[in-house]
């Protein structure tokens, strides 16, 4: 199926220069606390993906019949019960990642992109483009956090995906772990470093200096 | 139609609540039963952990049932509670939560390894962020661990979170809890320092909070078993001295 050049923008403008991370700098919370490791990362990526995909269905689905006044009550009621059940679904069927990611499958309630999505997009557009919005924003989302959890799991803990990766011969050397990786304080160092290389690269998004 | 009078949100919001309840509803209970068993099948590969077998899901049940020999409370004062005996998930050894309620009694799960008997004693603690619990396998001589494991629900990846790895509980494989004929736990340290009297290990680096509450979990909940585990050191000694 071809895409058009709008709902191509749609889905892919979030991903790069539209991205939640790097240029409207939402979600930076939840991309602090689950990238020490990579699978906890990768996880949370797709679990946001999900939410934000049908979250925008079924608030695009509503959106006429909404009353305007409590509509971010009923965006927030959707969100959550989607959170709920991937929540649930995760204890059923997997249960280790389920306890590794603990509090955050919750916290994606408060995820900023989740409502920015459900305000700025599925209120105003149909339920196809909500629903690669949606996509679109979670995937853009979801590769900063794997991004920053390679770097700080390789740098942090000598590992990926849990399993080895800096040969012993290295810390034989004198080679050490970088504890600060780990700590929050530098995930937004590092989201910092990869806004930096964004801007570099995207002169459009830079301001102009008087 | 207006969606702006009173009446319409109102009815707009109760509606909207009653479906989302009636869906949550219904996903709970259709997934409970596998969420049940997951939670009993990790409890069981904790307690296998502990006595040093790393089980997966699927087999972890069976293995249970193979190792653990026999399930009962005690009271505070090391004394079994009569009835009280029952391996089965169902049996009150397997469901009481010492976090939320230790009036009926204190499990200890009895295990048999190569022919020698191993006690797991379940503990229960604070981390930095929320409870933190594990299980303590104890050779016959009521002192000495055989092997410990530790979980958290949700402290920092990469720091506290470590307590749960094997480098750190295999640290206390072979400390000793009781020194002459008195408990003094195993206390948690910091790298690199030591305590007089006790056997210590090493905490977590970075995950100085963590580390602490492991060390006030192994005394206090490990503590709380202090008379079992003295009675079985003292009958221990006397079956050595009496060879």
């Amino acid at each position: 199926m071809a895409l058009s050049s709008k709902t191509k923008a749609v889905l892919l403008g979030p991903l790069n220069k539209n991205n939640p991370i790097l240029v409207q700098v939402l979600g930076i919370c939840s991309s602090l606390a689950v990238t020490s490791k990579l699978e906890p990362a990768i996880v949370m990526a797709i679990a946001v993906t999900i939410v934000t995909a049908f979250g925008n269905v079924i608030i695009s689905l509503l959106r006429k019949t909404i009353p305007n006044r409590i509509r971010i009550i009923v965006q927030l009621v959707v969100v959550a019960s989607l959170v709920t059940i991937v929540s649930e679904i995760l204890k059923a069927y997997a249960y280790d990642v389920n306890k590794q990611l603990s509090v955050f499958v919750g916290l994606i309630v408060t995820n900023c992109i989740l409502m920015g999505r459900l305000e700025a997009f599925a209120l105003g557009n149909g339920p196809w483009a909500s629903f690669l919005d949606g996509i679109g924003n979670g995937l853009g989302y979801g590769w900063i956090l794997v991004v920053l959890g390679f770097f700080r799991e390789l740098l942090g803990s000598g590992t990926l995906m849990g399993y080895k990766v800096i040969p012993q011969s290295f810390y034989d050397a004198g080679y050490l772990n970088n504890g600060l990786m780990i700590l929050p304080p530098m995930a937004l160092l590092l989201i910092a470093c990869l806004i930096w290389i964004h801007r570099a690269k995207n002169k459009d998004l830079q301001e102009t200096t008087n | 139609m207006n969606t702006e009078n009173n009446g319409y949100t109102i009815l707009y919001a109760s509606i909207m609540v009653i479906i989302v309840a009636i869906g949550l509803a219904f996903t709970h209970q259709s997934l409970s039963k596998q969420q049940t068993k997951n939670v009993e099948i990790d409890k069981m590969q904790q307690i296998l952990r502990s006595l040093r077998i790393d089980a997966d899901a699927k087999e972890a049940e069976e293995k249970y049932n193979e190792i653990i020999k026999n399930a009962y409370l005690i009271r505070p004062d090391g004394s079994k509670i009569e009835g009280s005996e029952g391996t089965k998930t169902t049996d009150p050894a397997f469901t009481i939560d010492i976090a939320k309620d230790k009036s009926k009694g204190l499990p200890v799960f009895e295990a048999e390894i190569d022919g020698s008997k191993k006690y797991v004693i379940p503990m229960a603690g604070k981390g930095l962020w929320g409870p933190i619990w594990g299980y303590l396998a104890i050779n016959e001589d009521g002192s000495t661990v055989y092997g410990a494991d530790f979980s958290h629900a949700g402290e920092t990846p990469g720091l506290g979170a470590e307590i749960a790895l094997p480098p750190f509980r295999n640290r206390f494989q072979g400390k000793q809890l009781i020194k002459d004929g008195e408990f003094k736990s195993i206390a948690v340290v910091k790298a690199g320092q030591t305590v007089e009297g006790q056997d210590y290990v090493d905490g977590i680096s970075g995950g100085t909070i963590t580390s602490k509450g492991v060390n006030a979990m192994l005394l206090n909940s490990v503590g709380e078993y202090k008379n079992f585990l003295l009675k079985l050191n003292a009958a221990h000694k006397n079956e050595s001295e009496g060879q």
